[in-house]
């Protein structure tokens, strides 16, 4: 439980720092950022909302800097992240991130846990038939492919399935003739627009998980208790998943929730690439656009979503792992 | 994964799970091996292993492309000057962008600031991890308390995010800055894991042997400490030199670059600005991913070389059977 609380405590601090870094950065640049966005934006958004970003980003002066910090942790821990200067001028920050959220939640989180299941499994079977067929194909294109930019393979599956062979959609989240509803038409449209992201996640993410899982089984087949199993005359099975990839698996746990501030990271690009409409996308309209107070919170919602992903990884290495729980 | 750990139980708690490393760095094992010896020993294992030998050569050959471009490519690579959209030629070699340059010789060109970022940004992330590491673990109590904090908590801030935040106030980043917020965002994970390394160390003889003689802190982490993590640090410069290609590109795709430098990432947003694919002009869009990718793979091909050098376990079983054979065959003669 206080290995839990510690955690927790990290986290709260990661997040202040995220936080900091927000109020610190167009401070800090040169050239004054925040001052050359407000400019841009003067007459387009209404007056009060120009009044509440001069103060958001210390442009009025009239505050010293640790008030504007504390008055600016405060808006932010009160969920009042200002307002965005893009998507609807005037428009709350906190509006824009909602629409864009689950678009990205799905994508990201399905193939997320896909990658993780079908990689780990690739691997556990590549490391116990050391050699064979499956271990001396897969390894080395997924190396290539983990070496290959999320949104060049993006772009390559456009040109192939979308530009020449017409198969599948590749711009938007829907058709947007269709009316959101919850029926076979709309739902099926939905997720042929996501295949093709998807699909590009996936395959991008996958070899990092075959590749590591292969080599943690390898490390642990190698272990006494696993030699004892075989003795015991249990079937290959029982010792594969029971006695090699239990153990194996946990380092790769760790790894999972890692991999993850990764993956956000390229899903932002995929994103772009495909034109769908997730907080990826929402961010780079962001920062086309100068929206530092939108760019702020999505950068701040990543953040705190990869914690979040941390924490449970952190819970379940506790569960499978006994040996986490004493020693910390 | 954050809290501190014992020293005694450090080096054997990697986590080779972690996404940032391609198959994991190697662990080391030994204390005594020195620079030198580390180094010749790399050479010659460069050789007599396949991925490592083809890694190295195209490396080479992209070193000597970004070093002397202008006797490959003959065509100034900014020059608006031709038909725009032409297809390969004996002139275009790749044909022209939508803008009427040449891309043949902006691929050229755009070799050199992606090798300057790569192996800047490996440089830099390695250089910055190895002092906030191996002072951290060597300095011990609150010292290690701190250092331990900063890098677990830029551990798990999302990397490429705060890359494109810090750019987009930047307006436009060139090589140098690129180098730099690549190398801010990155250091971190080596940084854990020379900690752990040199937190093994701590207790061994040798160093316990040099505080005794009263060599200074500095003499002891140089001279002692340092050269048992070579590969450590040969294995931090490859994979961070192939992470900076990736972060990098992918920020100068998102026009996050300097839009007027030539290089291979914002070749690929010109392309796609251009519309390439929807139009035709594949090459503009395919060349420039090629080579960012075959980059990347010798990187990566070197950074698995010596991962199998540093860890026999992970050699392919077949070459192990053939070595085995040949050991066999000696005695009989």
């Amino acid at each position: 439980m206080s290995f839990v609380l510690r955690r927790l405590g990290f986290f709260l601090l990661t997040l202040w720092v995220a936080l900091t870094l927000n109020f610190a950065l167009p401070r800090m640049m040169p050239g004054n950022p925040a001052q050359v966005m407000i400019a841009g934006h003067r007459g387009v958004i209404p007056p009060g909302a120009l009044k509440a970003l001069e103060a958001q980003f210390g442009l009025d002066n009239h505050q010293n800097i640790v008030l504007q910090y504390l008055h600016y942790l405060v808006n932010m821990a009160s969920g009042n992240w200002g307002v965005s200067l893009t998507t609807e001028p005037g428009n709350s920050v906190a509006h824009a991130v909602l629409d864009a959220l689950p678009w990205t939640l799905g994508l990201v989180g399905v193939t997320t846990v896909l990658a993780f299941i079908l990689g780990t499994g690739i691997g556990i079977v590549s490391a116990w038939r050391r050699g064979g067929r499956l271990d001396s194909i897969m390894p080395p294109i997924f190396v290539i492919l983990t070496v290959v930019p999320y949104f060049f393979l993006g772009l390559l599956l456009i040109l192939v399935f979308g530009v020449k062979l017409h198969w599948l959609p590749y711009f938007f989240t829907y058709n947007f003739t269709l009316t959101p509803a919850f029926n076979w038409p709309f739902i099926s449209n939905v997720l042929e627009h996501a295949i093709l992201p998807g699909f590009t996640l996936l395959i991008t993410t996958i070899g990092t998980w075959i590749l590591t899982m292969r080599n943690n089984m390898i490390t642990t087949l190698a272990e006494d208790y696993v030699r004892m199993a075989r003795a015991k005359g249990l079937p290959g099975w029982r010792i594969m998943l029971d006695y090699g990839a239990r153990n194996a698996i946990l380092p790769n746990l760790t790894g999972f929730a890692m991999s993850l501030g990764f993956v956000v990271g390229g899903a932002i690009l995929i994103e772009e690439v495909f034109n769908y409409q997730g907080l990826g996308y929402l961010l780079l309209q962001a920062v086309d656009n100068d929206d530092y107070p939108l760019e702020q919170a999505l950068f701040l919602l990543i953040t705190a979503a990869v914690l979040v992903a941390i924490l449970l990884s952190d819970v379940a290495t506790a569960i499978l792992d006994p040996r986490t729980r004493g020693a910390r | 994964m954050a809290t501190l750990r014992a020293p005694g139980q450090a080096g054997t708690d990697q986590t080779p799970g972690y996404a940032g490393a391609i198959g994991g760095l190697p662990a080391v094992g030994g204390g005594g091996i020195t620079g030198a010896r580390a180094l010749r020993r790399m050479a010659r294992a460069i050789r007599s292993n396949g991925k490592a030998t083809t890694g190295a050569v195209l490396l080479l050959i992209f070193i000597l492309i970004g070093l002397f471009p202008g006797l490959i490519a003959h065509d100034n690579p900014n020059a608006e000057i031709y038909k725009p959209a032409l297809g390969p030629s004996a002139q275009h070699l790749l044909g022209t962008t939508g803008l009427g340059q040449d891309v043949f010789a902006q691929l050229i060109y755009g070799a050199r600031p992606v090798l300057e970022i790569a192996i800047g940004a490996g440089l830099g992330t390695t250089i910055i991890a190895m002092l906030i590491g191996v002072a951290a673990a060597y300095l011990g109590g609150v010292w290690d308390g701190v250092l331990n904090l900063i890098t677990d908590v830029l551990l798990v801030i999302p990397a490429f995010p705060l890359l494109i935040v810090i750019a987009s106030y930047l307006h436009g980043a060139d090589t140098t800055v690129m180098i730099l917020v690549v190398t801010f965002v990155s250091w971190s994970y080596t940084a854990r894991q020379l900690r752990s390394q040199a937190l093994s160390m701590r207790s061994r003889d040798f160093l316990e042997a040099a505080r005794v003689r009263g060599e200074r802190a500095f003499y002891i982490i140089v001279v002692e400490i340092l050269p048992t993590m070579t590969s450590l640090l040969v294995a931090s410069f490859l994979t961070n030199a192939l992470y900076a290609i990736l972060f990098s590109s992918g920020l100068q795709f998102i026009g996050l670059g300097d839009p007027n430098q030539i290089s291979w990432g914002t070749m690929l947003y010109w392309a796609d600005q251009g519309e390439a694919l929807e139009t035709g002009q594949t090459l503009w869009i395919i060349m420039p991913g090629l080579c960012i990718v075959a980059l990347g793979a010798a990187f990566a091909l070197l950074n698995y070389a010596f991962d199998e050098i540093g860890n026999p376990a992970l050699r392919p079983v077949r070459s192990m059977q053939k070595a085995e054979r040949r050991q066999r065959v000696k005695p009989a003669r």
